[in-house]
């Protein structure tokens, strides 16, 4: 002990950080005892390894952005088209693979539009307060009682269908969520002692947001986004299949089944793969952001 | 003391199984309470006062929490075995429990009156399948009950909603509805922490006047040495999982032998008192996930020896009811 | 050094949907002279807490004012303020709470010192070090979080980041409600010492008398937002004046055995301050309140021998009723 207190030497990495070292493996281990949120996470895991490889494991990267087989069209799944062919004789499964970077592009990027405008709103509205925050709050209310999906596809007919708007519509629908996240959490930090500590010191607004607040913040908000990525995907699909996202021939999997359902029920897995792709999606982000939630969020957590 | 006790914990251990491995949270305590007398409890933080009341009334989810010995006997019956029907009938009717934060403790969308009503009816449904539900006969028995805590206008205050009542009196309503099924023995954990000094000087009075008309017996688990010098009869100084020392107040605080409990009252300040040098016992509680071999104060402790490296045992003094759980004692002691 | 001149200070409250004042702090008049260690002490409700935060402008004052070495600091430019900042500094009840979470302690220590000085890497490291090592802790303490310390050393890291400026006055605010008796033992004992060392000055916030007793010279008794008593400590414990310093001080349980059982407790409840008693505050639930006149006016404070203040008519030099 002596030493330690005798030498201001530069600590090393493990003791400056052995406090985080060990909450990860805490989190780890509670992540683990939490079948379903493993389970999310081995499927995100799979679709993370399809966006990364998919260009170079698909057999025929060529039909991806819509080549033209004829003579092979609307093939059943068999060795050499596994989930079989569409109208025009590409290949389903390339498809549905180049299908899930999309799919993780328009994620992330709905999300990461909605957060820009909602954690900056959620922030000024939680710290500044007064009519400032009434403003800010009423707008969001305002969103948040139109149905999402409806004011996107509002939105998007007016900008005229496509994948870029479709992505602008539904970030335009998704902030408030992030700004009533928060909004509800600055409030609650905004009294916690350790900013009145900070106060009395003498730190600047600036200062308390940005080494106080939003640090604070992040779990939720890490949540949050780990949640509405599934959903974020779900929703451009749906636009996709309504015609007014992705326009085939994108390998876009609403777009997909959208083209895909004329050939139902005989050609089924047209439609039934890119489905099956969603779902599995989804399913895996929410599993995902459960788990992320038990380990993150103290609260409801057993002891 | 000559009759039996109303409760006795007998060489009672309890282990938690945490994520870092096991806490042995209680070792070997020991401990009783006689009909109309009231036990404190005193000790800091983690010294395991509230844990070892806890399961008298099974209210300790296992796992993570696990009996290894001991039995708690309630008139001869031990608590730890009796089947979740059976504890039905004892909760609230032979043992009742009062806790720190009266508040939480409410539900503060039904009336104070609901909730006694409520308690009342289900004691007696307890009791007795067949009893046919009395609501006016509860309501007038939960008047009378408050009425014997001192709320001041019972026959208005009953219809009142939890978040109107000061904190007092919430602690009055939480005291009236505990004894509504007039139990045998009341444990009360840190029943006046939450409350100001002159509120906490009303509900002290008024638990020893319900144990000086009611022959109630009371257990008291507090962190304030000067609460339990002022209510009880005996006291239980527990450290680190242990009951390092036990008898009456006069002899413990008049004459503490167990270095902690010396400790512990040189570390307070007194009100009554010009200022003295305070000490305070250096160290920190040993780590129960790792206890110290042998005593577990020896780390901390002032008269350390040798031999503290190994478990001391209790020495009793039966002439004054006292115990004491330490080497310097070996020999056992004469007067108290 | 400091004092504060009828200082006031209020909230928007609502009641019973309609809006209302709260007077949180009603015309304080303290006056704390350098060295010394002036203890505020009140139950719930009485504002002793507010006094504190309204010295350091966590408050806003509605009335009065706060006089800091012969200046007007209750309006203050930014300036100003952040000289204000460094010379007088809070220690917090919680002090879980009062430490960010995500900040190690080195951080938490280091953040006035990169607020209001230059010091920055190794020399900033070194100087937390020192202080870290001043409040008794070793520097293995500067990577951890202070989810991982206990009480009583949080209370320790706080009190490093509370001097870590030379402070001249320091608001200590119910620093050692949250801990264990023994431990409270070690931080007082350490208060006491800094204080000499340190050359600083204490108000001290607490509901425990014998806390108060132990740290301070002086004593000013709070009820429902008003003084109702100021004066020397060893005084006013041994010859409390006020009825409800005579109340308080006999509400203390003693740590002693031979206490009587049963007592005659002051009756009723602390009356709520969106409410309160006409003429004295006190008057509802005062064993000697005099009909007609306790609840009828306000009741000026007087100045008795020794600079005792009191505010209770009993004390009213012109109709010297305390010999009656």
């Amino acid at each position: 002990m002596t030493d330690i207190l005798d030498t201001p030497a530069e600590p090393t990495f493990r003791e400056r950080h052995a406090s985080t070292i060990r909450t990860m493996r805490l989190y780890a281990r509670t992540f683990r005892n939490n079948g379903a949120a493993m389970i999310g996470l081995l499927i995100i895991a799979g679709f993370m390894f399809l966006v990364i490889f998919g260009p170079s494991i698909v057999p025929y990267p060529e039909d991806a952005l819509g080549a033209t087989h004829i003579e092979q069209k609307l093939q059943p799944p068999s060795a050499e088209h596994w989930f079989g062919t569409d109208e025009v004789g590409n290949d389903v499964f390339t498809r549905v693979v180049i299908g899930a970077r999309v799919s993780l592009q328009i994620g992330l990027i709905i999300t990461g539009i909605s957060m820009l405008i909602g954690v900056p709103l959620g922030i000024i509205a939680g710290y500044v307060g007064g009519w400032v925050e009434e403003s800010i709050m009423r707008i969001t209310d305002i969103f948040l009682s139109i149905p999402g999906l409806i004011l996107a596809i509002a939105i998007v007919g007016v900008l005229g269908p496509g994948i870029g708007n479709a992505m602008l519509a539904i970030s335009l629908v998704w902030w408030p969520g992030y700004v009533r996240l928060v909004q509800a959490k600055t409030l609650s930090l905004k009294s916690a002692i350790y900013v009145d500590a900070a106060r009395s010191m003498g730190a600047s607004k600036m200062r308390i947001v940005f080494v106080h607040i939003l640090p604070n913040c992040l779990s939720p908000i890490i949540v949050k986004v780990s949640m509405d990525m599934g959903m974020a995907i779900l929703y451009a699909a749906s636009l996709g299949f309504l015609g007014l996202g992705a326009q085939p021939p994108f390998p876009e999997w609403g777009a997909m089944i959208s083209v895909g359902r004329n050939y139902l029920p005989d050609w089924w897995w047209y439609s039934f793969f890119p489905g099956l792709a969603i779902f599995l999606t989804v399913l895996g982000f929410n599993l995902l952001g459960d788990g992320l939630r038990d380990i993150l969020d103290p609260r409801g957590r057993e002891k | 003391m000559t009759d039996a006790p109303v409760l006795e914990i007998r060489d009672y251990r309890l282990n938690f199984n945490t994520f870092d491995g096991v806490y042995h949270a209680l070792d070997g305590v020991n401990l009783a309470v006689g009909k109309g007398q009231s036990l404190g409890i005193v000790g800091e933080t983690g010294c395991g006062k509230s844990v070892t009341v806890r399961n008298v009334l099974g209210l300790l989810p296992s796992p993570p929490a696990e009996v290894v010995s001991g039995e708690i006997l309630y008139n001869g019956k031990d608590m730890l075995k009796v089947t979740p029907a059976e504890m039905q009938k004892i909760r609230g009717i032979e043992i009742a429990m009062i806790f720190q934060d009266p508040m939480t403790y409410l539900n503060p969308v039904f009336t104070i009156g609901t909730q006694m009503v409520d308690v009342i009816l289900a004691h007696q449904k307890a009791l007795d399948k067949s009893v046919r539900k009395n609501k006016k006969q509860a309501r007038a028995h939960a008047i009378e009950m408050l009425r014997k805590v001192h709320l001041p206008n019972p026959e208005s205050q009953i219809d009142r909603y939890p978040h109107e009542l000061s904190g007092g009196m919430r602690q009055r309503v939480l005291i009236a509805m505990a004894l509504s099924g007039s139990p045998k023995l009341l444990i009360a954990d840190e029943p006046t922490t939450a409350l100001d000094v002159t509120i906490q000087a009303q509900i002290l009075d008024l638990i020893a006047e319900l144990v000086e008309d009611m022959g109630l017996s009371v257990i008291i688990i507090t962190h304030d040495l000067g609460v339990v010098a002022k209510v009880c009869d005996n006291v239980a100084v527990m450290y680190a999982g242990q009951v390092v020392e036990y008898g009456t107040i006069e002899e413990v605080f008049g004459k503490p032998k167990h270095p902690y409990t010396e400790g512990l009252l040189k570390s307070i300040p007194h009100p009554g008192k010009p200022p003295e040098e305070l000490y305070g016992i250096p160290g920190f509680l040993p780590n129960l996930l790792t206890p110290p071999i042998g005593c577990r104060f020896q780390d901390r402790c002032p008269k350390a020896m040798e031999i503290c490296g190994t478990p001391p045992k209790n020495r009793n003094n039966a002439a004054h009811d006292r115990t004491v759980l330490c080497h310097l004692y070996e020999e056992g002691f004469e007067d108290a | 050094m400091l004092e504060t001149r009828e200082l006031t200070v209020n909230f928007a409250a609502k009641s019973g949907g309609k809006k209302a004042q709260l007077t949180a702090v009603n015309k304080v008049n303290l006056h704390i002279k350098k060295g010394d260690a002036l203890g505020l002490v009140g139950e719930s409700g009485s504002g002793k807490s507010t006094v504190g935060r309204t010295i350091l402008h966590l408050n806003k004052a509605s009335s009065g004012s706060i006089i800091f070495d012969e200046q007007d600091i209750t309006r203050l430019n930014s300036t100003d303020e952040k000289i204000l900042r460094r010379r007088a500094q809070m220690v917090f009840q919680d002090p879980h709470s009062a430490l960010n979470p995500r900040m190690t302690i080195m951080r938490s220590v280091a953040e006035p010192l990169i607020l209001h000085t230059k010091l920055r890497g190794a020399a900033l490291r070194e100087k937390v070090g020192t202080l870290l090592e001043i409040v008794g802790l070793q520097k293995q303490f500067l990577y951890r979080y202070p989810h991982e310390l206990s009480g009583g050393q949080k209370q320790r890291v706080c009190i490093a980041r509370a001097i870590a400026l030379n402070p001249e006055l320091l608001v200590l605010d119910e620093p050692t409600s949250a801990l264990d008796v023994s431990v409270q033992a070690q931080i007082l004992e350490f208060l006491k010492s800094i204080q000499k060392e340190l050359d600083l000055t204490y108000l001290f916030i607490s509901h425990n008398l014998a806390v108060i007793r132990y740290v301070c010279n002086r004593i000013a008794v709070m009820y429902l937002g008003q003084i109702v008593e100021q004066g020397e400590t060893e005084e006013i414990f041994n010859n409390p004046k006020h009825p409800y310093t005579k109340a308080l001080l006999e509400a203390v349980p003693l740590p002693e055995p031979g206490q009587p059982r049963r007592g005659k407790p002051l009756v009723g409840d602390i009356p709520s301050p969106l409410d309160l008693p006409k003429g004295c505050f006190f008057n509802n639930r005062c064993e000697k309140a005099i009909a007609g006149v306790c609840d009828v006016a306000p009741v000026p404070t007087y100045t008795l021998e020794g600079g005792r203040e009191v505010r209770c008519v009993l004390y009213d030099p012109e109709t010297q009723r305390q010999t009656a």
